[in-house]
């Protein structure tokens, strides 16, 4: 019986992945272990334990460490859509290189962020069937998942064509892809923004903080996956892509720069919102969240990376490396303190009632740790298989017409030149996926 | 007859050719359009204003029939707490959940009477965040009543209904599978033929007094259509327009 090309392809693909390296496959089972391992807690968790025992949200503060988590992949979800898009939609060359893997791994992280509100939410089900038999136009939530739904079919069509080298089609999906997506991450900053008893997050702030957050996430996540992805493929990183990188780099700064701005006067208006909100302030600058607002979220999370940016000159990669790898730890506790911080203030505080007299506090569980290690696994795993799967990652930019070449032991996959010219035409480039 | 403050097309200009009826008039209109009455809270639970300016008639008319509301006389309030555990005898309320509390504040500096009472519950907002907030219809305002309703079948768990409420008014409840909320015994008893809800049924000092806003007859519209004494609502800032009011004496 004669194997379809699919089945060659995926053949081909398998063999790529288990002659990947002792290195590259530790990796990969490492994230898919974590994958399983988060994935199993948070059901059990939810399904068996109960989510009240196994997680550490409570009545007063529903909304921690998963939701955040949820929004920091979405938002950089979004961010790498939009990144991609400079390039592929929009046309600005220097960007070309990096757009397909920035639109997989788009896809990537959007799917890791679906997987840790999947092991949220109390009944995931009941979402898919009353999202539609039941929806709620006021609400955010609506709105945000399903435009988050539109997006990832958008985007996983964008992929398709663009690895088909389709790329009027793939341009056409993906500029609604991206309105999808910027309005879906605006609406997940209107989720908190629109509600009117917490003061902290209440007003049009969040959603415009999001779009700029994402492009920052966007910027670092494409950065930080790319370099990783020619260290597993063994391959330079030198000519367009690392030009591609340099640019990349100096939109992160002008993004770190905004988000900057949009902190330092979040806080500074903090100063003058009444009592509530300066017992926020002080919380987040002198009491129980000083050391992750000081270290984690300003410090490694935006000025050291700044700096670092800065030095690199968009052409030291390792450091480059390093102050991306810092922003998206930091990014992480940034979502988290804007989650937590918007609930630590008792509703009834203003009574002056003793129930209510202290701040709430709130500290994850291990169960919901490994449930964000869940997603960091799906998304670390398939990272690493998406870069033995697909091979024609780098260089093919819009315009560039690219055939499909022989790959590995000679079966066919999507397959382009490495670090081709955007607007090269290439055809029957033989190309062997760990060495282009 | 009923009271049509801007049939006259110029309400303002009335009050410059000064009678006693033009100003009592006038006050009136000063007192609907500000939310005078009830500390701000009478024009609340006017939705409809809100929507349509419905002229001259919108002072005399609720949204809903019956307009179920709650009336807390708060200093009255006793501590002894029978409305919660009656609560949670009537609605199966599980000892991790609360649908009414009994608040309590200490005031050490102050003369006589250092302690007092706040009871707090859902408040049936006539603009309910939760129900702006919720994906999926599964809390809704009740057509008829006004009572904020669970449709437990449908709510998914996300949570952003306890984090929207401005009144902690809502929890997970386990055995349900749902978010749980005070529900002014509707399930539990007034579906069933009662009149009151649990807890005002098992006030030993009268404090909190259930009723129906839309009818002049009933004891909350009498508490709450008068000038002489306060009455307010609580986190009135959050816009929620709450029908649950209080008030001393």
């Amino acid at each position: 019986m004669k194997n379809s090309p699919l089945l060659d392809s995926l053949k081909a693909a398998g063999g790529r992945i288990l002659s990947g390296g002792p290195v590259y496959l530790s990796g990969a089972i490492l994230f898919a272990l974590l994958f399983i391992a988060g994935s199993v807690t948070g059901i059990h968790s939810v399904y068996f334990e109960g989510s009240r025992h196994a997680y550490g949200t409570s009545r007063e503060i529903p909304l921690a460490m998963l939701i955040a988590t949820y929004s920091f992949f979405v938002v950089a979800s979004t961010g790498l859509c939009l990144v991609s898009s400079i390039g592929h939609i929009f046309g600005v060359r220097a960007f070309q290189p990096i757009g397909k893997r920035a639109v997989l791994l788009s896809v990537i992280t959007i799917l890791s962020g679906f997987l840790v509100i999947g092991l949220e939410l109390e009944n995931p089900f009941r979402l898919a069937i009353y999202l539609f038999a039941s929806p709620n136009f006021s609400s955010n939530i609506w709105w945000m998942g399903t435009l988050y739904a539109c997006e990832v079919v958008l985007l996983i069509i964008e992929f398709i064509y663009l690895m088909l080298d389709r790329h009027r089609v793939s341009a056409v999906v993906g500029f609604f892809g991206i309105l999808f997506g910027v309005a879906a991450i605006s609406n997940l900053g209107g989720v908190f923004a629109t509600l009117n008893g917490r003061e902290f997050w209440y007003g049009p702030y969040l959603p415009i903080f999001f779009i700029a957050s994402a492009v920052m996430m966007g910027c670092a996540a494409i950065i930080f996956f790319t370099v990783i992805a020619h260290r597993i493929r063994g391959a330079a990183l030198d000519g367009p892509v690392a030009r591609s990188l340099a640019a990349v780099g100096k939109l992160l700064l002008l993004m770190l720069a905004v988000v900057l701005f949009f902190t330092i006067w979040r806080m500074v208006s903090l100063t003058a919102g009444g009592t509530e909100k300066l017992m926020v302030l002080d919380a987040l600058v002198s009491g129980p969240y000083a050391f992750n607002f000081w270290v984690m979220e300003i410090g490694l999370g935006i000025v050291l990376p700044f700096l670092l940016l800065l030095g690199s000159r968009g052409t030291r990669v390792g450091v480059m490396f390093l102050a991306v790898s810092l922003m998206i730890l930091g990014a992480f506790f940034a979502r988290l303190q804007m989650v937590v911080a918007g609930q630590i203030v008792p509703l009834y505080w203003d009574l002056g009632v003793l129930e209510f007299s202290r701040l709430h506090v709130y500290a994850p569980t291990w169960r919901e740790v490994m449930v964000v290690l869940a997603g960091v696994g799906f998304c670390g795993a398939a990272f690493l298989l998406g870069e033995k799967i697909f091979t024609n990652f780098d260089g093919a930019g819009a315009g560039v017409a690219v055939n499909i070449g022989k790959v590995g032991g000679g079966e066919k996959v999507f397959a382009s030149l490495d670090e081709t010219e955007a607007g090269a035409a290439v055809n029957g480039g033989k190309v062997d996926g760990d060495e282009p | 007859m009923t009271f049509k403050p801007f049939e006259d097309g110029k309400p303002l200009e009335v009050s410059g050719t000064i009678s006693s009826l033009d100003r009592r008039a006038f006050l009136k209109i000063g007192l609907v359009v500000t939310g005078a009455f009830a500390g701000g809270a009478v024009v609340s639970a006017v939705s409809a204003a809100e929507k349509v300016f419905p002229r001259g008639s919108f002072p005399e008319k609720y949204p809903y029939k019956p307009h179920y509301c709650m009336v807390i006389r708060v200093d009255r309030c006793i501590g002894c707490r029978r409305c919660v555990e009656a609560c949670v005898a009537a609605n199966a309320v599980p000892d991790y959940g609360w649908r009414t509390l009994v608040l309590e504040r200490e005031e050490q500096a102050a003369i006589d009477q250092r302690r007092e009472f706040i009871p707090v519950l859902c408040n049936q907002c006539n603009n309910p965040p939760c129900v702006r907030a919720c994906p999926v219809r599964a809390t809704y305002k009740d057509r008829k009543n006004g009572i904020v309703m669970m449709d437990n079948r449908k709510c998914i768990g996300c949570k952003i209904c306890v984090a929207a409420c401005p009144y902690d008014a809502r929890y997970y409840n386990e055995e349900k599978g749902a978010i749980d909320k005070c529900d002014f015994c509707f399930e539990s008893r007034l579906s069933r033929g009662a009149k009151s809800t649990a807890c005002a049924v098992h006030c030993p000092a009268d404090v909190r007094i259930f009723g129906d806003l839309s009818d002049p007859r009933d004891r909350v519209y009498r508490l709450i259509h008068q000038l002489q004494k306060p009455v307010w609502v609580l986190k009135k800032e959050a816009g929620a327009r709450p029908n649950v009011f209080y008030m001393k004496g």
